[in-house]
């Protein structure tokens, strides 16, 4: 693996791989009546966020506390230059105070790849403007995993060979959905992006997925549909007309969610609107996985900073 | 006290090997086997004598960005480039929009006395594209003004880009459009296209800049007036200027060393170095760029040398500022992507970074052929010097945000001289 985590590209099949069967035998100790490991005792991860993020923070600091590491949660709002302390600075502060691992949450995207070349210690991304978050997409391709592969027995190994899934909404702006075609492609999972055309990357024809603007016609083959957050905010920059049209096409309701052959799964990486990408009734059918997501998100991340703090804690770097 | 040269075996713009007489200031005489007795003798074989370069868009940063640059700093990398006279720049603290504000750079350029620095003056006021800067003020003022620019933003109202367009004509002004649809690039970070939709960075694109220019061909046509479009980025806009000059239209270009050169995916690791306005495009820009170029389509390399103290580049992407220096690597860059690859000879060379540049900054005394009783404004070039790493810590100017740091470049200018006066010898400035 790599020194930091910073795009779902930085992983090659073997690395992602090696998480999610990680994560998998971490899961079980969230079993046990004692649920911590002494793994990273002694060392130091900071949560830097810039934005907030509770769910996403959270999440990182309980995978921290469970492997024994010491954390600090540092949250500064308002970017550099403008105000403050630059980002630079700050991290050198963080790294004086004996940060072994910065997680950063950050508006502008890129700001994690930066923040790598002034700390020595490891970075690891919790989700960079519109750029990507990788571990989402790990512990999304944790939940896949699980659900949708073979027992749970022979699933050490495997990756997600010829699962289609089709990723839905704003994917111009989603650091969720770039993180995720990356890291499914590499497991060897046939993605499909779906938006309408506004919010399309110009250059979607680039990615190794596939783009289509009809979600009737991508439901009816896909595995597993993920819903994508909407910002209600992208209506006053005319990517849609309105949230109700929006809803129309492309929100997923109970009518939408019956073209799903019976196998499908439903994710959304939270926060939901409710109403508007997906109906509440489909966020809380059997089919949808979001709360499973959530659980997995805590052993994922503690199996990211296990292999790449663990390693650094034995001297073999 | 005047200087008097005598170079000798020199190749004027890749001709045969001759010698330069150099007396009060003025080319005296151009023949081999030349005898001056007195006079300082330069060895010159080898080297390519240059009109001394001019320079259509340098930002200098005076007054009010002394942190980044000075006049002095700024004009003394230029001659260390082979420049002889540039073109300062509106965007400084305050604008350049005042006769007050031109005249004092005018001033601490010709006190530095490196090369001739013409300000530039602002079109609208404080560059805020509403009301027309008091454009004949600046035109009558001691620093003759005669290219207009808004740069660094766009003087997107159509209306009163005509109106400046129209207005210019009294004082045979041009204005330097900097083509940029501003709601097609808010918040734009990086060309539109594979980068930037990977890189989750807001795209720049294409379409905004070619939207400008050719809305404004469209409007120099109609008023008559002469229009000139600022570092021209993509493959498109190459192909409006040149249909627009099929037509007869009084339009001239610029294109940048680094656009020439660099292409968007040096973007991959955010290194804010290759953060640029416009932005670093596509190969197939570069490729269209450097034809255009080498047909005349572009008249003229200019650098937008855009000099940053550091801690504007140490941040991240979105708060990292726009520019690049360029100033003591240009002439090495277009050898590098015009010459070595055979698209331009050196008499091209000099045509595109000096006589146009010259002509459409109406700058008296520079862009001559060498020849009899012109003024002395020469630049010596080694195009066979051995390639070196740029390092811009051993730059002059002030700032080190040059995007060429660590790449290999050919070349070496060797000496300058402005109207006579060497600025620079073997490579070094002379004071």
């Amino acid at each position: 693996m790599k020194r930091h985590l910073i795009s779902a590209g930085d992983l090659s099949r073997d690395d992602a791989v090696l998480i999610l069967d990680t994560a998998a035998e971490l899961a079980s100790v969230a079993g046990r009546p004692i649920r911590k490991l002494p793994t990273l005792r002694g060392m130091t991860v900071v949560n830097l966020f810039y934005e907030d993020s509770t769910r996403t923070r959270t999440s990182f600091e309980a995978a921290a506390k469970r492997l024994s590491a010491d954390v600090i949660n540092f949250s500064a709002k308002g970017s550099s230059v403008a105000k403050g302390e630059s980002l630079k600075d700050t991290a050198l502060t963080l790294e004086a105070m004996g940060a072994d691992a910065i997680v950063i949450r950050h508006p502008a995207s890129g700001a994690p790849r930066r923040l790598a070349n002034w700390i020595t210690g490891r970075v690891v991304n919790a989700g960079d403007g519109t750029h990507e978050h990788p571990t989402q997409a790990l512990l999304d391709a944790f939940t896949i995993r699980e659900r949708l592969t073979s027992p749970e027995s022979d699933q050490r190994g495997q990756g997600l060979d010829g699962i289609r899934v089709t990723i839905v909404g704003d994917v111009l702006h989603s650091r969720v959905a770039r993180s995720n075609v990356l890291l499914l492609t590499t497991l060897g999972a046939e993605v499909t992006v779906v938006a309408p055309p506004t919010l399309m990357p110009h250059a979607i024809g680039t990615w190794p997925c596939k783009a289509s603007y009809d979600l009737d016609a991508e439901l009816r083959k896909a595995d597993v549909v993920m819903m994508l957050r909407v910002q209600q905010e992208r209506m006053t920059a005319a990517y849609f007309p309105t949230v109700r049209e929006y809803r129309r096409r492309y929100g997923l309701d109970t009518d939408r969610m019956a073209l799903l052959p019976e196998h499908a799964i439903v994710m959304h990486p939270g926060p939901m609107n409710r109403g508007v990408e997906i109906a509440a009734e489909v966020a809380d059918s059997p089919r949808s996985t979001i709360v499973a997501q959530v659980a997995n998100g805590v052993t994922v991340r503690m199996a990211v900073l296990y292999l790449m703090l663990g390693g650094a804690a034995e001297g073999t770097e | 006290m005047t200087e008097e040269w005598l170079i000798k075996g020199a190749s004027i713009t890749g001709g045969p090997a001759t010698d330069i007489h150099v007396r009060d200031g003025i080319i005296a005489s151009v023949a081999p086997g030349l005898e001056v007795p007195g006079a300082r003798v330069i060895d010159a074989v080898g080297l390519i004598a240059l009109p001394g370069l001019v320079d259509l868009h340098t930002h200098l940063r005076e007054p009010g960005r002394e942190d980044a640059e000075t006049v002095t700093t700024g004009t003394r990398a230029a001659a260390l480039g082979g420049y002889t006279a540039v073109h300062a720049m509106a965007n400084t603290e305050p604008v350049a929009d005042t006769a007050g504000v031109v005249e004092q750079v005018w001033r601490l350029g010709k006190q530095a006395g490196y090369v001739d620095v013409r300000p530039v003056g602002a079109v609208t006021v404080g560059l805020a594209g509403k009301q027309l800067a008091e454009l004949g003020a600046l035109a009558d003022s001691a620093a003759r003004v005669r290219v207009f620019s808004d740069d660094g933003f766009c003087v997107a109202d159509p209306l009163l880009m005509r109106r400046a367009l129209e207005y210019v004509k009294a004082f045979d002004g041009v204005i330097a459009q900097h083509a940029q649809e501003p709601r097609l690039t808010e918040g734009a970070q990086l060309n539109e296209g594979e980068m930037s939709s990977r890189l989750g960075l807001s795209g720049w694109p294409a379409a905004a800049e070619e939207a400008i220019i050719a809305r404004d061909c469209l409007l120099a046509a109609h008023v008559g007036a002469v229009l000139h479009v600022c570092h021209v980025s993509t493959a498109g806009s190459v192909e409006i200027i040149r249909w627009a000059k099929s037509k007869g239209w009084r339009v001239t270009a610029e294109v940048t060393p680094h656009h020439l050169l660099l292409t968007d995916d040096l973007a991959e690791e955010y290194d804010t170095v290759f953060k640029v306005n416009p932005p670093l495009r596509t190969q197939a820009d570069v490729d269209a760029l450097r034809q255009g170029l080498a047909d005349g389509t572009i008249d003229a390399v200019a650098t937008d040398h855009a000099p940053h103290p550091v801690e504007a580049k140490e941040t991240e992407w979105h708060a990292a500022a726009n520019g690049m220096t360029g100033l003591e690597t240009a002439l090495r860059v277009v050898q590098l992507a015009m010459v070595d690859t055979g698209l331009l000879d050196w008499a091209g060379v000099a045509d595109r970074m000096s006589v146009r540049p010259a002509g459409i900054g109406r700058v008296q005394g520079h862009g001559q052929p060498i020849e009899p009783g012109v003024p002395a404004n020469l630049t010596l070039y080694d195009q066979a010097a051995p390639k070196e790493t740029v390092d811009p810590r051993t730059h002059a100017s002030k700032s080190r945000n040059s995007p060429f740091a660590g790449m290999e470049l050919p070349g070496r200018v060797h000496a300058t001289f402005l109207r006579g006066t060497a600025t620079v010898l073997d490579g070094k400035v002379t004071r």
